[in-house]
């Protein structure tokens, strides 16, 4: 029973394709498309499935090295961490779900990237949010951001992944589109890894997990357009989270593949059934025929169109050799899961798929899935801002303690606290640094070294130049690391941006990209995969571009690992890195005037890296006590979280340098910065140390119980400085 | 000779590893992990019932799992006098299983909490404490729960009295409202059952047994159950 419906270019523009996309369409398949092939068609060549206004750029971004296993185009990047240990990490969003049902949609999110890991045959450890909102003063604000962290909470407790990192960052910018990013860590032995590329006809397709219903049917393709008043119209695209169901998945999944006796696996994502199927026939230059009647069902009289789209969650495609059939159902039973045979790979290179025994689509496969058509170029315009110079301020008559105050108390700079204690961030007891300070660490049972991940962004410094902020995000995930005693081993993104149709999106997303790759390139942290979310972007608002980049870094030795926060009173609290010079794109400043302020922040390479070399041999000699890069809020708010992160409560007594203007030296958020301290014998060889690598070191104070005072700028109690900064929502 | 012990794995079940690690790396001892449509064989000396969110926690957290075969054994088991320590889920699932009096409802916050607490040892030796806590001592171990809030109706309240095995405590070692991290009554962490070889707790003795990850006196509680376990071995 074909569902015949007629194709008017209303329904196709309602399909999110152009004229020129379906033109290109009807030369591919030489007819006019059935309802479903057209389904299939406008989810395959959404951004969200093939990066067809990215993909482009994202070739310019280096992902080769020494240490890469898999690079992009798998569920996810998998680098060596020796030893035969694998590392496999991916960030994803999941932010217009989350715009619309904040719960659900955050939930799901952390759903579809532990597949992405486990997928490849690795156990999901870490998990790490960087989450963005609007301003919680308005009650909307808040219930996304209520919303957002329980969802993410409830589905990761349940699921027994810790999260031990993030970021959560509040601006106005993000109102109408908030940003939920998660990043993934699972780990395996190297032949534990799994891939996603099919191989040998006549091998069957099985099918497990939940049932198959009408939820998130087109989230692919709502996900790459703008949202707007009506959006919330669009709930039912936003699909509902099983975390009890995702568990036994990750378990059995893991089963499967230590069993040897699948051929290739991937989880049914965005655009469902259609992507996974598709995709890893693809990859092995197959093709593949489909039986829909076969599919479980959870909702009476889905159709073919239905059955390829939905976006039900906690469903996994496996591809296994007839052979091994029987073995396969007997891990899947012992798991109370269903064998379900759905179809099976042929050499046509064709997606043929049946219902009801009546052929509803019959689609060269290359066209859906690497012949996709590009985009005609836009043109690329840098966005006209008005932008405030910092000098412009009167930051002389500041009364810095009440600033200081006020601006721990905002919920951008408020303790986390109230968010991480509502993560289980210890279940799986490998969390060795937990989250509220820097980096978040992990051990890994029979490895020797630790595992330090990070999860960084920052929309005001790309909003001010796309190319330098994002040099300098790349930078500050890369700090993070170093500070911790990590080297930096590579890379992931979440590219969240406006609408890459306008100039302004465009010429962002490009700077944005080159910035990406010119620092990873430095740093030697190639790229193993990403995200891509364009159309964060209203009538009335765009998001500042926030890419945001996750990265993972070895510890060599356990001995190396470094704290955060002041250690020891009477330790000497030493500033590393370049001078300040200015105060622009400052986030202390932006909440304060609700300007842009300017400049932007600009980021020399070569003096970064000094920087990390200089605090990665200081710790490997074993001469500091404690380490923290400076990122936003300036040296201001890294000496207040040193304090505030110290067991036992204890401040500092610091003197700013001589040569920094004193908002300057307060708040500037300029790269290649670190604040570290040392014992007091190891002061003259720490500042020595630097010096001799190239890298400016200042003995700027020490730490001191109590008291947080920095002189002619503020005297304050630590108690103080907890009472403003202890601010849960 | 050493005692035996077994880990009871439910579907959902999220620290059964934590707790295998626990006891096979840390503790070096023979660990078993029975599957939930299992028995617990005859010859353990331990058992471990962990935390997670059995079967989902759908209907009532442990409401299910109760149900399941395994706890038929683990019903046996403790009425033969093997002990029995349920953390967390676990706890919840002895607490619906009937093995131990009360119930666990929401925190009384509404919200999960994951932090270390303090803990005072309620217990006068026994199973779980003879040789390395004495009462009145304070220890620190992690919590992680959204329903942790324990109850038992106010008629049971004086014979549960004799039963606690831990309460919250601050870190000077006074139990105080401030230190109740969920509401539970009379502070209470942990309790046993009459015949003292069953012991229900929400913090996470499993999760501190080392000293990279944080703590190490969630030890002190499965070396008591070890050493009574070797000294008094039922099987």
């Amino acid at each position: 029973m074909t569902t015949h419906v007629e194709i008017t270019p209303a329904l196709i523009a309602e399909h999110g394709l152009t004229p020129a996309e379906y033109d290109y369409l009807i030369s591919v398949l030489g007819r006019t498309p059935t309802i479903t092939e057209l389904g299939v068609f406008s989810v395959m060549w959404s951004e969200h499935c093939s990066y067809k206004h990215s993909r482009k750029h994202l070739a310019t971004l280096p992902t080769k090295g020494p240490a890469v296993l898999h690079g992009p185009g798998e569920n996810a990047g998998a680098v060596d961490l020796g030893e035969g240990w694998a590392c496999v990490f991916k960030v994803e969003s999941h932010n217009h779900p989350s715009a619309v049902e904040p719960y659900e949609g955050a939930a799901t999110g952390v759903g579809g990237i532990l597949r992405d890991i486990f997928a490849m045959g690795a156990r999901p450890v870490a998990l790490f949010d960087a989450l963005r909102f609007g301003p919680p003063d308005e009650a909307r604000n808040r219930w996304i951001i209520g919303g957002v962290v329980h969802g993410i909470a409830d589905y990761g407790n349940c699921v027994g992944v810790p999260v031990i990192g993030g970021e959560f960052s509040i601006d106005p910018c993000y109102t109408d589109n908030c940003l939920v990013n998660v990043m993934a860590i699972g780990i395996a032995r190297h032949e534990e890894l799994m891939t996603a590329r099919a191989e040998g006809t006549g091998n069957l397709l099985v099918y497990y997990g939940n049932a198959t219903g009408r939820d998130g049917i087109h989230g692919a393709t709502f996900a790459s357009a703008e949202l707007n008043e009506n959006s919330a119209d669009d709930r039912p695209c936003v699909q509902v989270g099983d975390p009890f169901m995702e568990k036994k998945i990750l378990e059995v999944t893991l089963e499967l593949i230590r069993s040897g006796k699948i051929v290739a696996l991937q989880d049914m994502g965005a655009a469902g059934l259609v992507c996974s199927s598709t995709e890893m026939a693809d990859k092995g230059g197959l093709g593949l025929r489909m039986d829909l009647d076969k599919v479980p069902q959870r909702a009476a009289n889905l159709s073919a169109y239905e059955l390829l789209l939905s976006e039900s969650q906690e469903r996994m495609l496996a591809v296994v050799a007839p052979e091994n059939l029987e073995a396969v159902g007997a891990i899947l039973a012992k798991w109370d899961f269903e064998t379900c045979v759905v179809g099976e790979t042929t050499d046509t290179g064709r997606f043929v798929v049946e219902h009801h025994g009546v052929v509803e689509a019959d689609i060269p496969l290359p066209a859906i899935c690497t012949n996709v058509p590009k985009t005609e170029p836009v043109d690329a315009a840098p966005p006209q801002l008005d932008v405030r110079d910092w000098t412009d301020i009167d930051t002389d008559a500041f009364d810095w303690g009440a600033l200081l105050l006020a601006a721990l108390h905002s919920p951008h700079f408020a303790s986390k606290r109230w968010i991480y204690e509502q993560y289980d961030h210890q279940v799986q007891t490998n969390t060795v640094a937990r989250p509220g300070g820097g980096a978040g660490v992990l051990r890994i049972a029979g490895w020797s070294g630790l595992l330090a991940g990070t999860l960084d962004g920052n929309g005001l410094w790309c909003m001010l130049d796309p190319y330098e902020g994002t040099k300098c995000v790349t930078a500050e995930a890369a700090r993070n690391l170093v500070a911790c005693g990590a080297r930096p081993l590579a890379a992931t993104n979440n590219l969240n941006f406006g609408n890459p149709r306008k100039p302004a999106g465009s010429w962002q997303f490009v700077e944005a990209v080159r910035g990406l790759g010119d620092a990873c390139r430095a740093f030697d942290t190639p790229i193993t995969g990403g995200n891509v979310s364009f159309y964060n972007e209203s009538q009335r608002m765009a998001v500042f571009p926030t890419p945001v980049v996750g990265m993972v870094g070895v510890i060599d030795d356990p001995a190396h690992l470094t704290p955060p926060a002041f250690q020891s009173e009477h330790d000497v609290v030493i500033l590393v890195g370049p001078r300040a010079t200015h105060c622009g794109a400052s986030r202390v400043l932006r909440d304060l005037t609700g300007d842009l302020v300017g400049p932007a922040v600009t980021l020399d390479l070569e003096t970064e890296k000094r920087s990390h070399a200089a605090i990665r041999a200081l710790i490997v000699e074993g001469l500091l006590t404690a380490a923290n890069d400076l990122s936003d809020g300036g040296l201001l708010m890294a000496l207040a979280e040193m304090s505030l992160g110290s067991h036992g409560g204890m401040g500092c007594e610091v003197v700013l340098p001589e040569d920094e203007e004193r908002a300057c030296a307060l708040l500037s958020e300029e790269p290649s910065r670190f604040v570290v301290t040392c014992a007091r014998e190891s002061a003259d060889a720490v500042i020595e140390r630097c010096e001799a690598m190239g890298v400016r070191a200042k003995r700027i104070g020490s730490v001191k119980g109590g008291t947080f005072a920095i002189q002619a700028v503020c005297t304050l109690t630590l108690f103080e400085l907890f009472e403003s900064w202890e601010n849960p929502l | 000779m050493s005692a035996r012990w077994a880990v009871v794995v439910f579907p959902g079940s999220n620290c059964d590893q934590d707790f295998v690690r626990a006891l096979r790396d840390v503790m070096r001892v023979d660990v078993r992990v029975v599957w939930h449509k299992d028995s617990v064989p005859d010859d353990v000396d331990c058992i471990a019932v962990p935390g997670g969110f059995s079967y989902g926690d759908y209907l009532r957290a442990g409401a299910l799992a109760a149900m399941s075969p395994v706890m038929e054994s683990v019903r046996r088991h403790a009425e033969r006098g093997t002990l029995v320590i349920g953390v967390c889920n676990g706890f919840q699932v002895l607490c619906e299983t009937g093995l131990l009096p009360g119930a666990l409802m929401k925190n009384r916050a509404l919200r999960f909490r994951c932090h270390d607490a303090y803990l005072r040892c309620e217990l006068d030796g026994g199973p779980f404490a003879a040789g390395q806590l004495a009462k009145g001592d304070t220890i620190r171990l992690p919590i992680a729960h959204g329903y942790g809030n324990y109850y038992v109706p106010a008629d049971q309240l004086e014979s549960v009295r004799k039963q606690i095995a831990f309460t919250y405590c601050d870190a000077l070692g006074e139990v105080s409202d401030r230190a109740n991290p969920n509401g539970s009554v009379l502070n209470i962490a942990g309790v046993t059952n009459e015949a003292g070889n069953v012991l229900g707790m929400m913090p996470h003795p499993e999760r501190a047994v080392e000293a990279l990850l944080g703590g190490t006196d969630g030890l002190c509680i499965i070396r008591a159950m070890n050493r009574w376990a070797e000294n008094t071995a039922v099987r």
